[in-house]
């Protein structure tokens, strides 16, 4: 299998803090990596260096294969990123969000892209609403559909379902796991939803203060650590590192 | 009433600003600006009464092109803000645009902008006032262009800084154009300024605009100088905040400012 994200020994400082420590994985063509950790132990540095948005103070990036620091541009046109923290314009109407991005990401056939993904995402009624005065659930469905837009062969997702109700959260994680298989994407997840991650992600890194310290398939951590679920491992190693040394 | 929770919301606000240098600034520099502009407008209108035999069409004029300015700047840093305020910055940046397509769509939009204001204030002076602005001939394509120029360049300079120290530097966007106000000579001419804020003007371009524009109205003759100046110095400050910006821009991507984008 192809790696289409290859992250090789990244460091980030700030001053004299370091937010990631030297970090190494790869993600496989269609497959889902977790990213999971405590807040500030790294995961948004990381994914802001994966999309072009932080340099790293060393290391390199590779995206199909292709050097970050030297391609970001043709890297951009085949990655996208979807966060609750971030949101689409909000007087616009939806389907002129799509029609904005969809420009901006060169795609062709517009209308037919937009029609695509109206269906898959169940955005169709909403085309002419005002961005704005949709519902948290819609946005997310909404913004998925940007992130979608250009057919993106990597998908980066900081907490895709974080604030969703159950219904709405099982319908994207289903989508994903679906469009997943069909596009043959990688998609790397961070999560603190471990049902999701564990429902999801072929395999998962564990982050803490800026290094990794643990990784494995779901069930492999669950078993090495000796609990019943990811969620307990999680707390495991967030409380406790230096037993896992 | 509750003191505590007066005292609590006034120090929700206290600490936004004791947190902020340009928030600081903010406050002290505004009155200064008001004081120093209408003090040398006050001054030159108290000695030089018979200068303007038209004072009400230069005036008008040159109100109509500062505002043209001002309109092009703030509405070129508007344009940057938006995409702050609506949490699309970051959408924006990691979409596979060159800082080269960024600038030139703000550039092309800001002008739009500009114009829609533009329009229906030259075409309101001409009923109300009997003034026309076209009076300035053909050289007012070029103090027009000018303005433009410099308009961009101040808003390209303070998205730089927007980029560079984040949404805290929204209030130098606001007033970037009332601290040049002073130095511009929009509304009396460059003597009327101490000598060392002359020194100042004249590596602006705002002060030959104004002063060609001054020229062609109560003198009618055109001084070529003036142009030219003016759009050497704008070459000169337009090449400064393209350079700027880049710089800004990988300056936020070590510093991680694109990606906190937010109060």
């Amino acid at each position: 299998m192809k790696n289409l994200i290859k992250v090789q020994n990244i460091k980030k400082n700030y001053g004299k803090k370091e937010a990631v420590k030297g970090i190494s994985f790869s993600v496989e063509e269609n497959e889902i990596l977790g990213l999971l950790g405590p807040n500030g132990s790294g995961k948004t540095t990381t994914i802001g260096m994966l999309l072009g948005l932080l340099k790293p103070t060393s290391g390199q990036i590779f995206i199909n294969n292709l050097r970050l620091e030297e391609n970001r541009i043709q890297i951009l046109e085949m990655i996208n990123f979807i966060s609750p923290y971030i949101e689409l314009p909000k007087k616009l109407t939806v389907k002129q969000n799509l029609y904005v991005y969809s420009k901006l990401y060169k795609v062709q056939n517009i209308e037919e892209r937009i029609e695509y993904l109206s269906e898959k995402l169940r955005i169709g009624g909403l085309l002419n609403s005002i961005t704005g005065e949709l519902s948290s659930g819609q946005k997310n469905r909404v913004s998925l559909a940007k992130a979608l837009v250009n057919e993106p062969k990597v998908l980066l997702l900081d907490e895709p379902t974080a604030s969703l109700d159950p219904e709405v959260g099982d319908f994207v994680r289903t989508f994903l796991e679906d469009y997943k298989k069909e596009k043959k994407i990688s998609i790397l997840l961070a999560s603190h939803n471990m049902n999701e991650v564990t429902r999801l992600c072929k395999s998962v890194l564990m982050m803490k203060n800026g290094e990794i310290i643990d990784q494995g398939k779901p069930e492999d951590l669950i078993a090495k650590h000796g609990r019943t679920n990811l969620e307990e491992v999680f707390l495991k190693l967030s409380r406790s590192k230096s037993e896992f040394y | 009433m509750s003191f505590t929770r007066i005292y609590g919301l006034f120090l929700r606000h206290f600490y936004l600003i004791t947190r902020s240098f340009p928030r600081i600034l903010d406050l002290v520099y505004w009155p200064s600006i008001q004081i120093t502009l209408w003090g040398f407008i006050s001054n030159f209108f108290a000695t030089h009464t018979t200068y303007y035999s038209n004072a009400v069409g230069v005036i008008l004029t040159c109100a109509i092109l500062y505002d043209f300015l001002f309109r092009t700047s703030i509405g070129f840093n508007m344009l940057f803000l938006e995409e702050i305020w609506s949490r699309n910055f970051t959408n924006l940046f990691i979409a596979p645009m060159r800082i080269g397509e960024i600038l030139t769509s703000l550039v092309i939009t800001a002008l739009i902008r500009s114009l829609i204001g533009l329009v229906p204030a030259i075409l309101l002076t001409s009923p109300l006032f009997g003034i026309s602005i076209l009076d300035l001939g053909i050289f007012l394509f070029f103090l027009f262009l000018s303005l433009y120029i410099f308009g961009i360049t101040l808003g390209i300079l303070v998205s730089s800084g927007l980029l560079r120290f984040g949404p805290s530097f929204e209030n130098i966007a606001w007033s970037t154009m009332f601290l040049l106000a002073p130095f511009g000579c929009i509304y009396y001419p460059i003597e009327t300024l101490p000598e060392i804020f002359q020194k100042i003007a004249y590596v602006l371009p705002l002060v030959y605009i104004f002063e060609e524009a001054r020229n062609i109205l109560i003198n009618q003759t055109v001084n070529i100088e003036n142009v030219y100046y003016a759009f050497i110095w704008n070459a000169f400050y337009f090449s400064l905040s393209i350079a700027l910006f880049y710089y800004s821009f990988n300056a936020a991507k070590n510093k991680g400012t694109l990606i906190n984008m937010g109060e």
